[in-house]
């Protein structure tokens, strides 16, 4: 084959992978969201994480703002250390709240945030102090069940 | 006697186990042979890109047919089973991730090896069976150098092309079924795509792995016909060794790779 339609069908063949890599990057990845790359990292003390993972969404308001960079088992508090990365975009107050959220009935985990109203931002390695923990089915039926027991024994203790 | 029988068993597993280590082990030299003798084909690029064109052009139609008619259906099965659990827009992530983490790289790299190794095995063997191989040796050409380092090379470059376009070409047959013929909702589709693709840990691990199954597949081929017995069947064995023991290369390496991926060691 001459060199010229060789060169050309190549050169084709290279435009159109990056096409679809172009592709693949923006419309299928999130390149875009979160694409400028720099973070802050935020600590969070969490009494259970249920099923929260690395890389889980941290959204306020609904909307992405952030990653979960790390869970770790904290041997001296008996807890969960999450550690976020959020991106410099978005400043937070002091006392945001942070909390273990689920998606949907069985859908995944994640970290919702609630702006505080202090004047004072959230700085890279900063804690965030109030923070709530994810509701675990089982210890919501049990305590569901608790309570209703009780009230079965506070109607029988009235008929007597 | 029946310990007799039993230590031949044993021994024959024992041959067929060390055959195929050895020729593993040879498989893998003979890339080094071939990492060490390919500064020829960049300086003179024109060569890699003739392999690009045989090799990865004209592997075009195949691959992106493929790639449209497996996200077809796994749109068609996808919404299927989602449908059951009232989450049919979700039918674009798992349209995109098993396109974009498993299936683009592994069915495109499989294609391949089926399309474009087959043939440079035949054409390597045949070359070695009319002695060209013998006579450019003769006049102090390295045939590793002149004719096979630019044919690895062009699968090299071709296989993460091929593999983008297949996961691509799959994710509009995806949308296509999904969308338009079975009307999920276009924009819930492309979102939740979106949110659940992330581009370092899918997309760049999709695309390393298809650069490990090109160097594999390329390297298998050129190895299998570089060392074909110079007869008619000879060619015709080493082009089934080829496919057989790339298409497990593929799906072993993809094993070891989606283990190491999923634990996020990078």
């Amino acid at each position: 084959m001459e060199r010229g339609t060789l060169n050309l069908w190549v050169g084709i063949f290279v435009l159109l992978g990056f096409i679809s890599f172009l592709m693949l990057a923006f419309k299928v990845g999130n390149l875009t969201a979160g694409g400028s790359g720099s973070t802050y990292t935020v600590v969070a003390h969490f009494d259970n994480i249920g099923q929260l993972k690395e890389r889980a969404p941290v959204r306020s308001a609904g909307v992405l703002v952030g990653r979960v960079q790390g869970v770790q088992f904290d041997p001296v508090h008996y807890n969960a250390e999450v550690t976020m990365a959020i991106d410099s975009q978005f400043k937070f107050p002091k006392d945001t709240s942070a909390s273990v959220l689920t998606s949907g009935i069985l859908g995944e985990q994640y970290i919702g945030l609630d702006a505080g109203g202090d004047d004072k931002m959230l700085k890279n390695g900063d804690e965030i102090k109030l923070t709530q923990g994810a509701m675990v089915l089982e210890r919501l039926i049990g305590q569901f069940l608790f309570s209703k027991a009780q009230e079965g024994n506070a109607d029988k203790g009235g008929q007597k | 006697m029946p310990l007799e029988r039993t230590l031949r068993g044993v021994r024959l597993i024992g041959d067929r186990t060390l055959r195929i280590v050895e020729r593993v082990g040879a498989t893998v030299a003979f890339l080094g042979l071939i990492l060490a003798q390919s500064g020829p084909s960049f300086r003179r690029f024109g060569l890699v890109i003739r392999e690009i064109f045989y090799a990865g052009v004209q592997s075009l139609i195949i691959i992106l047919v493929s790639g449209l008619f497996v996200g077809m259906v796994l749109g068609l099965q996808g919404h299927e089973t989602l449908q059951n659990y009232g989450s049919e827009q979700s039918v674009g992530v798992l349209v995109a991730l098993s396109l974009v983490r498993e299936l683009g790289p592994v069915v495109s790299a499989l294609l391949f090896a089926s399309r474009a190794g087959s043939a440079i095995t035949a054409e390597i063997g045949l070359m070695k069976a009319t002695e060209q191989l013998s006579a450019m040796e003769m006049m102090a050409v390295s045939p590793i150098a002149r004719v096979v380092a630019p044919r690895f090379w062009g699968g090299v470059f071709s296989m993460p092309l091929l593999a983008m376009l297949f996961s691509a070409m799959g994710i509009i047959g995806g949308f296509l079924v999904a969308v338009v013929i079975i009307g999920v909702d276009d924009g819930a589709f492309w979102s939740q795509m979106q949110a659940a693709v992330d581009f370092r840990h899918d997309i760049v691990n999709g695309i390393i792995k298809s650069v490990v199954f090109g160097v594999a597949v390329s390297a298998i081929a050129t190895f299998e016909g570089y060392e074909a017995p110079p007869t008619a069947e000879g060619v015709s064995g080493a082009t089934t060794r080829t496919v057989v023991s790339s298409s497990l290369a593929i799906l072993a390496l993809d094993l070891v790779m989606t283990a190491f991926m999923l634990k996020g060691w990078n």
